[in-house]
């Protein structure tokens, strides 16, 4: 080796060992910034850290967080059984019993103008029949979601909004969410009524608020 | 609202619970961090010790398993620099641990050892690694043409995701459809299509779109360590050259250069004075890009439809108009969130635009460099680390087989002489003609 060649050697090594040692500043800084930043207060963290334990004693950069919609701003488009990334929609129909009127007439179930109040597939709102209709006693009947069969269209949704109490309501199911990292239903909602939430928290059930409240 | 009360049953009735599925834990998000962490440690020790493409393909086979088909693509390091981008752009916005990690870990590596994610990690990489079938080489002004796409991908990704308006790079993520089995048919389109050009223009995305590969190539340009092709030194037998389906092997200088010293000093010189026209150049070009593409943000969509409606054009139902109304926002106050979405964006593509600009025109004032290059070796930049080089090598072939002596025998230095003289000879010949 010359000692040109050696020269131009060492130069480029010393270039490379800058360009190292600059990167790794970058990335440390980077690094530094956000987890410092988080760490800091955890209030910084936004929705991740809504419904989170303990958001004093947080020492946690940001909990794990999964895709969930708040049911309370939904407005029952319709988008979230078409616009999942999966051929059938994470997003499924949820039904919290204590919130139903066990109506014989349910809106949920019936379509509007249904002649008889029979479970015979022309008065069914469902386009897939996942509704299960069973008799309790007089008046009253109870409505199930068969889960296999529910696409997330929210037809019932909208009919149990409209007329009833409103205990049918669209939500995640982690069962089928793939929790990706941009979720394609919540970038299309018109409503903006998706959000991350802690893995512990997973769910933002109708009626739990209510019942600890009081 | 409760219109009907709940009645009171006298049957007895048990109320169901609402059944809820938990969410994956958040113990397995750790054990992907390790994992990734112990899928680097192997793949660099495969890559830079063992020297043996059959452990890194084994390698590359699991990862594909795990982080393709079994945890089907989603955090991955690709996608993890825009919520990186997004945490800089939005404090309200917190990157969680695991996702920093996938972020940083690879580039470190890169950093240190080279792009041995690429090797046999990324589940990206993988998929289109096993479809090669008969990789074609590409003309080197078609590579450097084509080697800006991912840069502009890169600016344009983190752009959005620091504006707040969506993750680019998922949203067009070609094979995460395949891992999942379900995907719109566009995508599928497109992944199906470069899986197939895959089979003759090796790794498609990993060169001409991937936006991490940008930062690992950075990374990996300053790296400590990197792969080698011979284990001591090269015979210019050209094999490794041949055997590369990425084009990534350099090949030594020719001993007499092919063009004046000064000719290139010259244009290098030209470049340089036209740097502050092409950064401008760039600047006007982003901001223009920007103001366009703003138009994909919902906050400058519903405006966007606002304005549509305003016209007398109706809004398809389930629209953003819609549940806008029943949000009760003022008109003005989404307008004016909406103008500054756009201003963002305008100012960071101008920036954006302007630093293409400069990254251009210092590639392009970079070719004019002269590099003396003795032997064959791997690009530092673009060398995927994928190891199939190792195997044709004569020298490594030898160091096989004796084990890892290094030491040259008076044999194969005569050959080796003979060899090199001969090439030498060949490759002026080729260089001139």
């Amino acid at each position: 080796m010359t000692d040109n060649d050696q020269k131009q050697t060492s130069r480029r090594e010393m270039l490379r060992l800058v360009g190292r040692v600059g990167v790794l500043g970058c990335l440390a800084s980077l690094a530094g910034m956000l987890t410092g930043r988080l760490r800091a207060g955890c209030i910084e963290a936004g929705p991740a850290c809504k419904g989170c334990p303990d958001q004093d004693g947080c020492d946690l950069v940001t909990p794990p967080t999964v895709w969930q919609l708040d049911p309370a701003k939904c407005t029952q488009c319709g988008q979230c059984a078409t616009d999942c990334v999966l051929a059938q929609s994470a997003v499924r129909c949820f039904h919290t019993h204590a919130l139903c009127g066990h109506c014989k007439l349910c809106f949920g179930y019936f379509e509007p103008g249904a002649r008889v109040l029979s479970s015979a597939a022309e008065n069914q709102l469902c386009p897939t029949g996942a509704i299960q209709r069973r008799f309790v006693e007089d008046p009253y009947y109870t409505y199930t979601i068969e889960k296999d069969l529910c696409i997330g269209c929210a037809k019932c949704v909208h009919g149990c909004g409209m007329f009833g109490n409103g205990s049918l309501y669209l939500q995640v199911d982690h069962e089928l969410c793939k929790n990706c990292n941009e979720c394609s239903i919540a970038r299309r909602c018109p409503a903006n009524a998706f959000e991350r939430v802690p893995v512990s928290e997973a769910y933002l059930l109708k009626g739990q608020g209510e019942e600890e409240g009081h | 609202m409760i219109r009907f009360p709940k009645p009171d049953f006298e049957s007895g009735y048990v109320l169901p619970e609402t059944q809820t599925v938990a969410a994956r834990a958040a113990g397995w998000e750790t054990l992907d961090v390790v994992l990734l962490a112990l899928a680097l440690a192997v793949g660099t020790w495969l890559v830079l010790k063992h020297r043996r493409r059959g452990g890194i393909v084994a390698l590359m086979l699991a990862c594909l398993a795990y982080f393709g088909f079994y945890r089907e693509g989603c955090v991955c390091p690709v996608g993890s620099i825009q919520n990186v981008a997004q945490a800089l752009g939005d404090s309200g916005y917190g990157v969680p641990l695991v996702v920093l990690l996938f972020f940083l870990l690879p580039l470190l590596t890169a950093l240190f050892f080279g792009r041995t994610f690429c090797a046999g990690i990324c589940p990206l990489g993988a998929i289109q690694d096993i479809v090669i079938v008969k990789p074609v080489r590409l003309p080197a002004w078609l590579r450097h043409a084509l080697g800006v796409i991912p840069t502009l991908y890169l600016g344009v990704a983190l752009l959005l995701a620091y504006a707040g308006a969506g993750y680019l790079v998922c949203r067009y993520d070609p094979f995460v459809g395949l891992f999942r089995l379900s995907a719109t048919l566009p995508m599928l389109i497109f992944g199906g299509g470069l899986l197939l050009l895959g089979t003759v223009v090796a790794r498609p995305y990993c060169r001409f779109l991937c936006p991490y590969g940008v930062l690992l190539g950075w990374a990996s340009a300053c790296s400590w360590k990197r792969v080698t092709v011979t284990p001591n030194d090269c015979v210019q037998c050209r094999l490794c050259e041949t055997a590369c389906p990425f084009d990534a092997i350099r090949v030594p200088s020719p001993e007499r250069e092919s063009e004046a010293r000064w000719s290139r000093v010259r244009r290098m010189g030209l470049y340089l004075v036209l740097l502050p026209a092409l950064a401008l150049a760039g600047g006007w070009t982003g901001a223009r890009l920007m103001r366009e593409l703003a138009a994909v943000d919902p906050r400058v969509e519903l405006v966007a439809e606002l304005d549509a409606e305003a016209l007398g054009v109706k809004a398809e139902s389930g629209s953003r108009s819609e549940a806008f109304r029943a949000s009760g926002m003022s008109e003005a106050a989404a307008r004016a969130e909406a103008d500054e979405v756009k201003l963002r964006l305008h100012r960071a593509g101008l920036g954006f635009g302007g630093f293409i600009g400069l990254a251009v025109g210092l590639q392009l004032a970079g070719l004019s460099i002269g590099r003396r290059r003795v032997d064959y070796e791997p690009d530092r930049q673009h060398c995927l680390a994928c190891g199939r080089c190792f195997a044709y090598c004569p020298r490594e072939q030898q160091r096989r087989k004796q084990g890892s002596t290094t030491e040259d025998t008076e044999d194969t230095k005569g050959t080796r002489r003979l060899l090199c003289n001969m090439k030498r000879a060949v490759g002026t010949r080729e260089g001139r003609s």
